[in-house]
């Protein structure tokens, strides 16, 4: 899956649900016991871990806000500003921008998420000044020539159309749409063809204004660099960025009430079925038992139920899992796989048999300690790069962790009861399922939701 | 500018596939370390070689074997059968049964997962570093221990033909892929997918596998790399008794031979329609030498080549294609040069709508043809270098990404030293070599152009399934 391709880039642009995805796993000891809560001298904040092991310098940021601040007609304003960012500012055209960035191998990128205007930065460390000067002018002082934001525009509408005949991604849209219907977070970051066609530069500009703000901002650096000068760079980067952000606020929302079923029809031969309903949100005191018991049944690995189930037993998937996402204004748990189109109906059955099992009888004691086992020790394991530390120290801060949270987590961990668990279990998924279907065969899709059942039961 | 579209037009033929589907960040590969120690190296009695890539930063430790056979060392006729095995790999032993391993795994707060490529075929598990020694008595256990039930290799089967699905027959530029290198290859194995073709994945079994698996896993066929917070002495040790203990198979060639190209003649075209095409694209993949089979100076003359052409914003086709004139969203040029045989330079465009094909390829030949003729601007040259040896560097950030590296380097036909000498192979390319490069390989003659297009024939009816 890896390819050794120099074009890589990392990202995430799976970008069909990408509320919040980072795995709930912490840093090792070590790094815990050195993560630094810098305060710049002109009063800028960012979580920080210094290492030299290897000369590079990797920055994570976010200002709130993200794609909720795209307005209503006009989604995927803050996609559009994120791919523009880098095409030109302050003194520089964007061929010289991009010049600047590649002769120095600076890796500059953005991202409008659900609710984070999210950046990365990763240079050398001899090439530092330069890669903070760059992102200090694409903040303050972006151009948005109108031939640039046409030529990012028409790739943005080139990747939608794509999206309407690609089976995850109509999926996800139509997941998303049934779970939130008009709230901001039924929509999708990158936005739909006809919203993107109506931006208008004063649009970007606007976005620009209201949402890159000091006073949301949160950062987190790991890398080959001293406090001192980074307080400088810091200040010299962001300190030009208005003092206050000004957002629409956002309501909370409840996901739509499980059960429901929405079939999209599409002439694939693999059907691709999304699942899921309201999850927990991450200051709710049940959380990790939720998280738990997520894991037991659909987490990653080779050994979910759901991996024995669909997978491994019947042969009727090469991918299903399961994950909650949890969000500033809402949660949910979201759960996909792909199966041969003849079979959908007897994958979604087997699915909301596991997840009815589940709801009904909670895990094992053996399922229990065992997930413990592997949230605890997983801890390090996620945190092995100067770049996934950075990712999860934002992380932790968008989710209002405290700073030695690494160094609580395992107690959280070990408080979990079986009967937590079961609560847990009973409340995600006591209510069935909000099921989405892409594919062929609507005779096998299209049935009324679990709790009125079809006259005939049997495919 | 989006990355959206880089990946969209990646090269798919690299494709390694894994057992299970991970959602792990692609890395920034780079060829090698810089700065650091090089890895200690050494080989067991019973011909497994063994690298040792020390990283004191975090507690965790990465084992990866690579078994030196892919899809391309298949027997005719039973194409994905590498594949295939690599899945039924996590079916026990005598010694442990099916489960054991991947729970243990997960029990430690492990990861593991396993990959497919023409040339090798890899399982890893990133641990604790206190676990090495474990998971090594796992791996060593299944390099030949491995028991097969059809109750397990039928749904498994299943599981492939999801995975095909999934890959491939839901994805039309996959499937331009397939026909590409097919018509690419007209004689080397790389020609068939590393997935297989449907018809054969569907009548594979056990017996195809245990054979497969009895001709090719065996100590002196395979690579152990171990990437983590561990010293090679305490490695030594540990592989001597668990690997070290497994029979080496004398019967195995040292070499592998497969049928070669013969020069290619003519340039050859194949077109794609599918209906659910909504952004049309074009690629043309060149038959090049790869790192193991070019003269001295040249893989790395290819890899300067294709950066210039299409790695980034100011790279000639994003510029010649994409800035100043508006014809495509999109342009990238790709050379995967880790390959024992010769290997594929790939340029990939998206046209705007209503730009022709004929247009976007009139500018991509007359960007070779310039690049051919002339020598390459120094500090283009320039740019493209401090690119390409920065991700050797960045590369050091991460230990699985190093393993991976020197796995399917040392898999290809290349050493230790080749590896970690490329920075300095790409700092000593010169502009003349850059130019020779584009004239001698990015000869039409040495392609296959390949079209995406929307199917607008309104066709129904189903084949299979």
């Amino acid at each position: 899956m890896i390819n050794f391709s120099t074009n890589a880039r990392r990202f995430c642009f799976a970008a069909v649900t990408c509320l919040t995805m980072l795995p709930l796993s912490a840093a090792p000891s070590q790094a815990a016991a050195k993560i630094q809560h810098l305060i710049s001298p002109g009063g800028i904040e960012a979580w920080f871990v210094q290492d030299a092991t290897v000369p590079l310098i990797a920055m994570e940021y976010a200002f709130g806000g993200g794609a909720t601040q795209d307005p209503a007609d006009k989604a995927g304003v803050g996609n559009l500003v994120a791919d523009t960012l880098d095409e030109g500012s302050g003194d520089l055209d964007s061929s010289t921008f991009h010049e600047r960035l590649d002769r120095r191998a600076i890796e500059l990128s953005f991202a409008s998420t659900r609710d984070y205007f999210r950046g990365s930065l990763r240079m050398l460390k001899d090439n530092r000044d330069e890669a903070f000067d760059l992102l200090r002018m694409s903040l303050t002082s972006p151009h948005f020539d109108s031939a640039d934001v046409e030529r990012i525009r028409s790739q943005v509408i080139s990747g939608l159309r794509r999206d309407t005949t690609n089976p995850s991604a109509l999926a996800g849209r139509k997941f998303l749409e049934t779970a939130f219907g008009d709230h901001p977070y039924g929509r999708q970051a990158a936005g739909t063809l006809e919203s993107v066609a109506r931006i208008d530069i004063a649009d970007l500009k606007d976005y620009v204004r209201r949402v890159l703000a000091r006073d949301t901002l949160k950062i987190a650096v790991v890398g080959d660099i001293d406090p001192a000068t980074l307080g400088q760079l810091l200040d010299k980067t962001f300190g030009g960025l208005p003092a206050k952000a000004s957002l629409t606020p956002v309501p909370d929302v409840e996901a739509a009430k499980p059960p429901q079923r929405a079939f999209v029809p599409l002439d694939v031969p693999q059907t691709v079925v999304m699942f899921g309903g309201p999850g927990f949100m991450r200051n709710d005191p049940n959380f990790m038992a939720a998280y738990v018991a997520n894991h037991i049944l659909g987490g990653g690995g080779l050994s979910s139920r759901l991996y024995h189930e669909v997978r491994e037993k019947r042969g009727l998937a090469y991918s299903v899992s399961e994950s909650l996402l949890w969000a500033d204004h809402s949660a949910l748990f979201i759960g996909n796989t792909g199966t041969r189109a003849d079979r959908a109906g007897e994958t979604v059955e087997a699915i909301n048999r596991e997840i009815r099992k589940m709801a009904e009888e909670g895990p094992t004691q053996q399922e229990l300690d065992e997930a413990k086992s592997y949230l605890k020790g997983s801890q390090m394991l996620s945190l092995d790069t100067s770049s996934k530390l950075a990712s999860a120290l934002l992380q932790y801060q968008n989710d209002r962790l405290p700073i030695d949270y690494i160094e609580k987590r395992n107690a959280i961990v070990d408080a979990v009861t079986l009967d937590d668990v079961r609560k847990a279990s009973q409340r995600l998924w006591g209510q069935g399922l909000l099921t989405v279907i892409v594919g062929r065969a609507p005779q096998a899709a299209a049935q009324p939701a679990a709790a009125t059942p079809p006259p005939t039961a049997k495919n | 500018m989006t990355s959206r579209l880089r990946i969209a037009v990646r090269i798919a033929s690299t494709l390694a596939l894994t057992v299970v589907p991970h959602l792990a960040s692609r890395p920034a590969m780079a060829q090698t370390t810089v700065t650091s120690d090089p890895p200690a190296s050494f080989t067991l009695g019973n011909g497994l070689q063994v690298v040792v890539i020390p990283d004191h930063r975090t507690p965790v430790v990465t084992e990866m074997i690579w078994y030196k056979v892919g899809s391309a060392d298949e027997t005719p006729g039973k194409s994905g059968l590498a594949h295939f095995l690599e899945h039924l790999m996590f079916k026990g032993t005598a010694k442990h049964p099916v489960g054991e391993f991947s729970q243990t795994v997960l029990r430690i707060g492990g990861n593991e997962n396993a990959f497919t490529s023409f040339d090798y075929t890899g399982y890893f598990q990133r641990v604790p570093r206190e676990q090495l020694a474990r998971m090594m008595e796992f791996e060593a256990d299944r390099m030949t221990g491995l028991i097969l039930k059809d109750e397990n290799v039928l749904p498994e089967r299943d599981v492939v033909l999801e995975e095909y699905n999934m890959r491939v027959a839901n994805n039309p530029e996959a499937r331009l892929t397939e026909q590409i290198m097919a018509a690419l290859y007209l004689n080397h194995p790389y020609g068939r997918p590393v997935i297989g073709w449907h018809h054969e994945i569907e009548k594979l079994g056990r017996e195809d596998a245990l054979a497969f698996y009895r001709r090719f896993y065996a100590p002196n066929n395979a690579t152990l790399v171990i990437a983590g917070d561990v010293e090679a002495a305490e490695v030594r040790t540990m592989a001597e008794q668990s690997f070290g203990q497994v029979a080496p198979q004398p019967a195995i060639p040292a070499q592998r031979i497969r049928p070669q190209e013969p020069e290619p003649v003519a340039p050859r075209t194949v077109t794609l329609a599918d209906p659910k095409v909504e952004q049309p694209t074009v690629k043309r993949y060149y038959l090049v030498p790869s790192a193991a089979t070019a003269a001295p100076a040249e893989s790395a003359a290819l890899d300067v080549l294709a950066q210039l052409m299409g790695g980034g914003s100011n790279s000639y086709l994003y510029r010649a294609l994409v800035v100043d004139k508006p014809l495509a969203v999109g342009a990238t040029a790709g050379y995967q040069g880790t390959s024992l045989d010769p290997t594929q330079f790939v340029i990939s465009a998206a046209p705007r709508p209503g730009v022709e094909f004929s247009q976007v390829e009139q500018v991509i030949d007359s960007v070779i043809a310039d690049v051919g003729k002339n020598p390459v601007h120094a500090e283009d040259l320039e740019r493209v270098k401090t690119q390409l040896i920065a991700e050797a560097i960045y590369a050091q950030d991460n230990q699985e990404a190093l393993a991976r590296w020197y796995g399917g380097a040392l898999t290809t036909g290349l050493s230790i030293a080749d590896i970690r000498s490329w920075p300095d192979r790409i700092r000593a390319v010169t502009a003349d070599q850059v130019r020779a490069a584009a004239q001698q390989w990015l000869d039409k003659k040495r392609s296959v152009t390949g079209y995406l297009i929307k199917d607008t024939a309104a066709k129904r009816e189903e084949k299979r399934s």
